[in-house]
């Protein structure tokens, strides 16, 4: 018998070579694509003003973000402060205390769903409890909802990193007599140190970038912030309506204000990767 | 001597800056089961993946000198890999059933290499599991998973999609250390069957196994051959002291 | 002796502590769970009460006279959902294979880093991108470009005004795309390289390993992939609240404004003033939670069985 000639599957295997190397180019091209973007109109947003100033109605020169600037960096203070502790907890849960048990594993399956629940459906449920009751909008309620958010991730990475720290280790550090509370923390999370920081960072870059869960909780406001109980302040939100608005001064300012989140949490992300690949080295 | 199949020279290889093989000539005699031998380490299985390219699937991988097979240099550039490895086929170490069933196993390179009828197809198919000695044992469970047969099973599927495509040559990298010795038995039987129509090269670290079933035999050692002469030589009188030691379980 | 028992209470005191904030932590996640779900329904009661299983099934939105229903909103979730997932998979798929299978190591580390930084970036940047940038772009280029090719097709009619369902689809295939993109460049990691190279052994073509042998062994993982993006396109806010129209409208047309579960949370929420419309919103909310819920549930199942048969020794 004689095998058929095998160009056009060659051919074929070269077009969808051609496809992948494509494809993959899409995707640098569009990252760079909005970088670019978002750098340039945002870079000629920003001034001194921007960082200083209240905001001022649309068409009055002048005025800043300052006020949503240092909301954002309470809001997500305030949630890290929260949900990091939190979520470690869950996480050393997990990875030591309830190992094996069938609430151990109820839980870990709850954190995975949680993670996949849609960050507008937290600050829905945040609204429910910590607005409506109230009766008024807050930026602690804008801070639980991020909180609520980084716990699962906080938890699912705690609970991976510690489940990669050898047994051995709590066998010896039980054995010289240190009491359970403090194998853990003094043993096995300094052994799980970098994955555990760069979890960490990289929900606290996720949840400052995060818009959604405040539309409903910390909402925005022009002032400055300064009650917790009281709509707060803050970059993202204030993009959302600088955008919709039909004012381009404020649509500027959205640029602006893009490029400080996305100019943040990209620089939080390629940091704690970077410290992540160093240690393991 | 047979005619030659395949003929090796000057054949170097390299792991990227570490050298394994170290200009080796080797002689496959057409129709004739050649056995590799040698401790772990020493290249019998590097020389053999020569033989179809595989080892380019890794890039830090490089080999040099001349593979000729029927007279033409298989390492030259413009070589077609397609058509080398129909001509070329290869058993590994583990069973590598593919995620799917026992026919379509067997019938996943007549598919690519060749234009059949379903009923052709389906000859083709009884026939290969015929020759690798499957098909009694299979013939009423065509449709299920590969996956899902005994390990010497998997291996003999292995043989059946191997030479279902027609190949020259067979290459088999240690075929039998991942099964038991009954199942062992019959890939050997199998092997013997095979004299006369495919050349095979096969490497094992199992000496009995050399002597039994190989016309010729070669004692590989750091990357070198050592030794190469027909089976009955290289276990009764080999040549070189290195050869007896090996082959008398001093090392290895 | 009193001093090392006191030592040991005190150790054993600690420890106590230690396990019940860490239980405690734990069961904080169930009851959170459990107090979304509960305040959800509980929230949508009126809605329920009044518009029943009709409200799924009802265009109408209607403020004024009080009148709401859930199709609009869900048929832009899914129309987006599967416009997206229609490019993000076939796109996720070849640049895996390019990460796993062609590109070198120098090449693939890169590139790979590149897609995993476009996963980092928020969604309201996406949104700005979307609503300035690419909006217009489609406008322009691509959508008279579909008009003259496949204008007579009902889905590619109407006005090109950039913003509407494609330009959702495709802005949300280009978020999830990153997601799917790294489970399944590991699926395909998974893959023994022995069964990579009988396979190529046969004479395959590294398309045709992939095709036949790779995405059949790693299928329940490819699966897992597409259940992760298609979880996360379903729920994705405010890069859809962008560009997606915000008009409760069911049209046939790619091209013409809509609107998702999200989008319309996002933008009507803070002006609901009435308690039915509250309500209806929050229910939305609900069905936008289950639809994901389920979404997670069928990965989860699947992903447990993938490492099942992993553990098994594939």
């Amino acid at each position: 018998m004689k095998p058929r000639p095998s160009t056009g599957r060659k051919l074929t295997d070269l077009f969808v070579k051609g496809l992948s190397i494509a494809a993959s180019l899409l995707g640098i091209f569009v990252l760079g694509w909005i970088l670019f973007e978002v750098g340039a109109r945002g870079f000629a947003a920003l001034n001194w003003d921007f960082f200083t100033q209240l905001p001022t109605p649309p068409g009055v020169e002048g005025g800043g973000l300052s006020s949503a600037i240092v909301g954002t960096l309470i809001i997500t203070a305030l949630a890290t402060v929260i949900g990091v502790p939190i979520g470690m907890m869950a996480g050393v849960y997990l990875a030591e205390v309830g190992k094996g048990t069938r609430l151990a594993s109820a839980v870990r399956f709850t954190v995975n769903v949680m993670m996949g629940i849609p960050s507008i459906i937290i600050g829905l449920f945040i609204y429910t409890i910590m607005v409506l009751p109230f009766g008024h909008f807050s930026g602690l309620a804008g801070a639980v909802a991020l909180a609520i958010i980084m716990l699962p991730v906080v938890a699912r990475t705690a609970d991976d990193m510690l489940n990669l720290v050898p047994n051995e280790l709590r066998e010896s550090a039980l054995a010289l007599g240190l009491p359970r509370w403090r194998v853990t923390f003094a043993v096995v999370f300094r052994s799980a140190k970098s994955g555990l920081v760069t979890g960490v960072l990289l929900a606290v870059a996720r949840v400052s970038g995060e818009t959604a869960p405040l539309l409903f909780t910390s909402l925005n406001s022009v002032y400055w912030p300064t009650s917790l109980s009281e709509p707060m302040s803050n970059l993202t939100v204030t993009i959302f309506n600088y955008a919709m608005s039909p004012y381009p001064d404020w649509q500027q300012a959205a640029w602006g204000a893009s490029l400080l989140i996305m100019a943040a949490v990209l620089f939080v992300n390629i940091i704690s990767r970077g410290m992540f690949k160093e240690r393991k080295k | 001597m047979n005619p030659i199949k395949i003929s090796t020279r000057g054949l170097t290889f390299f792991y990227g800056e570490q050298q394994v093989l170290f200009g080796n000539d080797l002689d496959i005699a057409q129709g004739k089961v050649t056995a590799i031998i040698g401790p772990s380490g020493c290249g019998k299985s590097t020389h053999i993946r020569v033989y179809n390219r595989i080892y380019e699937l890794y890039r830090d991988q490089k080999a040099g000198g001349q593979v000729l097979i029927d007279g033409v240099n298989i390492l030259a550039d413009g070589e077609d890999l397609i058509e080398l490895r129909r001509r070329v086929g290869m058993i590994f170490q583990k069973p590598t059933p593919f995620p799917m069933t026992v026919y379509d196993n067997v019938a996943y390179g007549l598919k690519m290499h060749y234009k059949l009828s379903r009923s052709e197809m389906r000859d083709r198919v009884e026939e290969a599991l015929k020759q690798a000695a499957l098909w009694d044992e299979v013939k009423d469970e065509l449709s299920r998973p590969g996956m899902a047969l005994s390990g010497g099973q998997q291996q003999r599927l292995c043989i059946a999609r191997a030479i279902a495509v027609e190949p020259e040559v067979l290459l088999m990298d240690e075929p039998t250390s991942a099964i038991d010795p009954v199942a062992t038995a019959r890939i050997e039987e199998l092997i013997e069957s095979f004299k006369g129509r495919y050349t095979v090269a096969i490497v094992t670290h199992n000496m009995q196994q050399a002597a039994r079933i190989s016309d010729y035999t070669a004692f590989f050692f750091e990357g070198k051959i050592v030794e190469f002469s027909s089976t009955e030589k290289i276990f009764t009188n080999p040549n070189e002291k290195k050869t007896e030691d090996y082959i008398t379980g001093r090392f290895g | 002796m009193t001093a090392i028992r006191k030592k040991n209470s005190g150790t054993s005191r600690s420890d106590l502590v230690y396990r019940v904030v860490a239980v405690g932590a734990a069961a904080l996640v169930l009851i959170l769970m459990a107090g979304l779900m509960l305040e959800l329904i509980v929230n949508s009661g009126p809605s329920i009460l009044k518009f029943g299983v009709g409200f799924l099934g009802s265009t109408s939105w209607n403020p004024v006279t009080e009148e709401f229903g859930a199709l609009s909103s869900i048929f832009g979730t899914l129309v987006s959902t599967v416009i997206a997932m229609i490019i993000a998979v076939p796109l996720s798929l070849l640049i895996a294979l390019f990460l796993v299978e062609l590109a070198p190591p120098a090449i693939s580390r890169p590139v790979g880093y590149a897609i995993e930084l476009l996963a980092a970036v928020p969604s309201i940047i996406f949104g700005m991108w979307g609503l300035f940038v690419f909006a217009p772009f489609m406008a322009d280029h691509v959508q008279p470009a579909l008009k003259n090719t496949l204008g007579f097709l009902p889905l590619f009619d109407g006005p090109p005004m950039g913003i509407g369902m494609l330009t959702s689809g495709i802005i949300l295939a280009l978020m999830v795309l990153p997601f799917i993109t790294a489970v399944m460049r590991d699926v395909f990691r998974m893959v023994p390289p022995v069964v990579k190279e009988a396979s190529y052994g046969m004479g395959s073509t590294t398309w045709e390993v992939t095709r036949k042998v790779t995405v059949k062994y790693g299928f329940s993982g490819l699966l897992g992939a597409v259940f992760l993006g298609l979880g996360r396109a379903v729920g994705e806010t405010m890069a859809v609240t962008f560009v997606i129209g915000n008009n409760h409208n069911v049209s046939s047309s790619l091209f013409a404004a809509g609107n998702s579960i999200a989008s319309t949370l996002a933008n009507e929420f803070t002006e609901a003033s009435e308690p039915m419309y509250l309500s209806s919103l929050v229910e939305l909310g609900l069905v936008l939670f289950v639809m994901t819920l389920l979404i997670q549930i069928a990965a989860q199942l699947w992903i447990r069985r993938v490492a099942k048969k992993a553990g098994g020794g594939l």
